[in-house]
């Protein structure tokens, strides 16, 4: 256990944990936008592969990982406005309709991928930029502020959302939809437009995610995401629908990935027990959803369609 | 509804020429979905530069050319009907049990546990404690995402994710530390954890020389069966139903409520743990064998039996001809990946869209149904202001 309290290894591990914590984020953030409007979107997972396979793809094909996350992005778009059609226009029952994008990620991906990709080389890793004078400070700034892009981005989202959520006419309209569209209805607002924007940038930055997540571990595989995408739908109820919330929840999540595979490669978890340890971040997942469950009201219509005059 | 249900009798009975996009709707939603699903899978293998036609005949021959073919479909067609019916179980009880993997993987672990620490009973009585023991594995795991459901409002679907990736892990331990082959070398193993060879007083017995074919079918659809008369039959299964249609009315009518809600989960984390003893000990290595991953053992069984239950319209009956079905579509991927090298993965892709499609057009079945429904109520007693809204309106709250 000595070895773990070290300086150099603490600032190591919660330098992981930030980067362990950036696709969760991200995905989760879009998710509370979606969730926030009423609609229950469990495709994100299928999104995230697709995402990530369209990323790998171009950033190999082309060396610009730039262009790979936006085509991740674009992934996104497409796959949102499938989702939206589904859950908003058709009124699809909302938790099995995203089985469905799921499954069909999970498989397409892959097809795509052995199609496609002869030998699967590594793409490039995203540059860290150190953040002037910020990346002085002892610990902190090896910690925080030796990241790439991406990672500042994603944190700065979250201001971004809460100030757009509860600051702005559009993000009003938002909560008014998930909470009462009829309200929305009334005013002359179309209920559908708000949720379609909604989920559109809710997949987009499941898109992103998928981008991200490839980025990180720099080569695509079958299932890349290994569930990651109902992990981010778990850590929206997890964090009551606030962004705050979710960015806790995201960050205890990969704080403990982090930890758990810190220890297993110092060797303080004995090699025998560590597929056990890797349940941990699940568990704690499951744990918190237990305690917050009964704390927290979900928003009124989340994963009810809107049909006028009910 | 129940109101217009008398008013409508006489004119229905009146009016038995149902309008065509009704019928056409309302019979034939879910073989469309199957048919738009196959065509998007048609353009996606010319996209591979194959031909379709032959992709999807050495698909069919696969499957269904043969004895040899029809038995393994059937064989493969086994852990999809056993999942299938725990989700006509779970989701007529309104609950959504997405944990299929991971029930089948405790399932496999408490009955290869059991095998491996009373081999020595003979067969007509290990056999069945195998069973029973995949059983109790399979429902625990799911009973904990019920009670955690019917106590503390944890949503379903994401607790019976979380206990996914937590049942690969145990599995991943179990049998690469205490159930490993101590008597194998890694080297020997080729370093892929698994049990030593299984008592085999437990082994499926085959019923159909010459092929793999083994009574895992008859427990298959037995079990199929008994859910069936459970569900239609039984005063749980009618109020399994009732708390599936309104929790609130069930309440209302004295119901219990979250027991119903935690015995479904039981019941159908059960299936699935038998579909995890019938993939070890109907193996052909009559071991349990893991690479590591969830589908490396599963196959995926616990999603597709998914797809294979919400196409059999979540009646187990039913569920049999569509895991048959789902099992010829997996069986004939691989016979189609042989000849024309398009991946299994298509069939992934394709039950993805059935999943979406079969969704997508259950609205536009009930909405053209209510909508008939509302012009027949016009007919008979003269047109009511906003019949089909406000019966639009009486659907709306039904699925919510």
């Amino acid at each position: 256990m000595n070895q773990f309290f070290t300086y150099a290894v603490l600032t190591a591990t919660i330098a992981s944990a930030i980067q362990y914590t950036t696709p969760f984020l991200l995905a989760a953030l879009g998710e509370t936008v979606g969730q926030r409007s009423g609609v229950l979107n469990l495709g994100v997972d299928g999104i995230m592969l697709l995402g990530a396979f369209g990323c790998y793809y171009v950033a190999l094909e082309t060396g610009s990982d730039l262009l790979g996350i936006v085509v991740g992005v674009a992934i996104g778009a497409v796959l949102g406005l499938a989702t939206a059609f589904m859950s908003v226009t058709l009124k699809a029952q909302q938790g099995i309709s995203g089985i469905g994008v799921y499954i069909f990620g999970l498989g397409l991906s892959d097809l795509l991928f052995v199609r496609f990709v002869g030998t699967p080389l590594p793409v490039n890793p995203l540059p860290n930029v150190n953040i002037p004078l910020l990346d002085k400070i002892p610990a902190v700034g090896k910690m925080f502020f030796e990241q790439s892009l991406l990672v500042y981005i994603t944190f700065l989202l979250v201001p971004a959302i809460v100030f757009f959520l509860y600051h702005t006419n559009y993000g009003t309209k938002v909560l008014a939809a998930g909470e009462n569209p009829a309200a929305v209805d009334s005013l002359g607002i179309s209920v559908a437009r708000v949720r379609y924007s909604a989920v559109l940038f809710g997949c987009m930055m499941a898109g992103l995610a998928g981008a991200s997540l490839l980025l990180l571990d720099g080569i695509f595989q079958e299932d890349l995401t290994q569930s990651a995408g109902f992990i981010a739908v778990a850590l929206v109820y997890f964090g009551a629908w606030r962004p705050a919330g979710v960015m806790t929840g995201s960050l205890l999540y990969g704080l403990v990935t982090a930890v758990v595979l810190q220890w297993k490669s110092l060797g303080i978890i004995p090699t025998s027990a560590a597929d056990l340890a890797a349940t941990a971040p699940a568990v704690v997942t499951i744990l918190a959803l237990v305690v917050l469950a009964g704390r927290f009201r979900q928003p009124s219509a989340l994963a009810k369609p809107y049909v006028r005059g009910a | 509804m129940t109101t217009t249900g008398a008013a409508l009798e006489a004119p229905r009975r009146a009016a038995r020429t149902v309008s065509w996009r009704g019928l056409l709707l309302s019979w034939f939603a879910i073989p469309l979905s199957a048919l738009a699903a196959l065509v998007i899978g048609a353009l996606l293998i010319l996209a591979f530069g194959a031909n379709p036609i032959t992709g999807y005949s050495d698909l069919l021959s696969g499957a269904f050319g043969g004895s040899y073919a029809l038995a393994s479909t059937a064989q493969k067609a086994v852990p999809l009907l056993l999942v299938a019916a725990g989700i006509c179980v779970s989701v007529r009880a309104s609950v959504w049990n997405i944990g299929g993997e991971g029930q089948i993987v405790m399932g496999a672990l408490a009955s290869t546990a059991t095998a491996l620490a009373v081999p020595g009973l003979p067969a007509v009585l290990l056999l069945p404690l195998v069973i029973a023991a995949a059983a109790v594995g399979g429902a625990v795991w799911a009973g904990i995402a019920g009670f955690f459901k019917a106590y503390f409002n944890v949503n379903e679907i994401l607790s019976t994710i979380m206990l996914n990736l937590v049942a690969v892990q145990v599995m991943n331990y179990l049998l690469s530390g205490p159930m490993i082959n101590k008597s194998q070398s890694f080297a020997i193993t080729g370093l892929i954890p698994q049990t030593k060879l299984l008592s085999q007083n437990a082994w499926l017995p085959t019923i159909v020389g010459g092929t793999q074919l083994n009574l895992g079918v008859v427990i298959a659809v037995a079990v199929a069966a008994v859910v069936y008369l459970l569900l239609w039959h039984t005063g749980f299964g009618f109020r399994l139903r009732a708390v599936g249609l309104s929790r609130d009315a069930a309440a209302y009518a004295g119901m219990p409520v979250r027991r119903t809600i935690v015995y479904a989960m039981l019941l159908s984390g059960a299936c699935c743990g038998i579909g995890g003893a019938v993939l070890v000990f109907g193996s052909i290595s009559h071991r349990m064998v893991t690479d590591g991953s969830l589908t490396g053992f599963t196959g995926n069984d616990g999603f597709n039996g998914i797809v294979v239950g919400l196409f059999g319209g979540l009646n187990p009956l039913w569920s049999v001809l569509s895991a048959y079905l789902f099992g010829g579509l997996l069986i004939g991927g691989t016979a189609m990946q042989a000849a024309i090298g398009v991946p299994t993965d298509l069939v992934t892709t394709i039950e993805g869209l059935v999943v979406i499609f079969v969704v997508s057009i259950d609205y536009l079945r009930v909405s053209a149904r209510i909508k008939e429904e509302a012009k027949l109520l016009a007919q008979a007693s003269g047109p009511p202001p906003g019949a089909t809204r406000s019966l639009l309106v009486k659907l709306a709250r039904a699925r919510t």
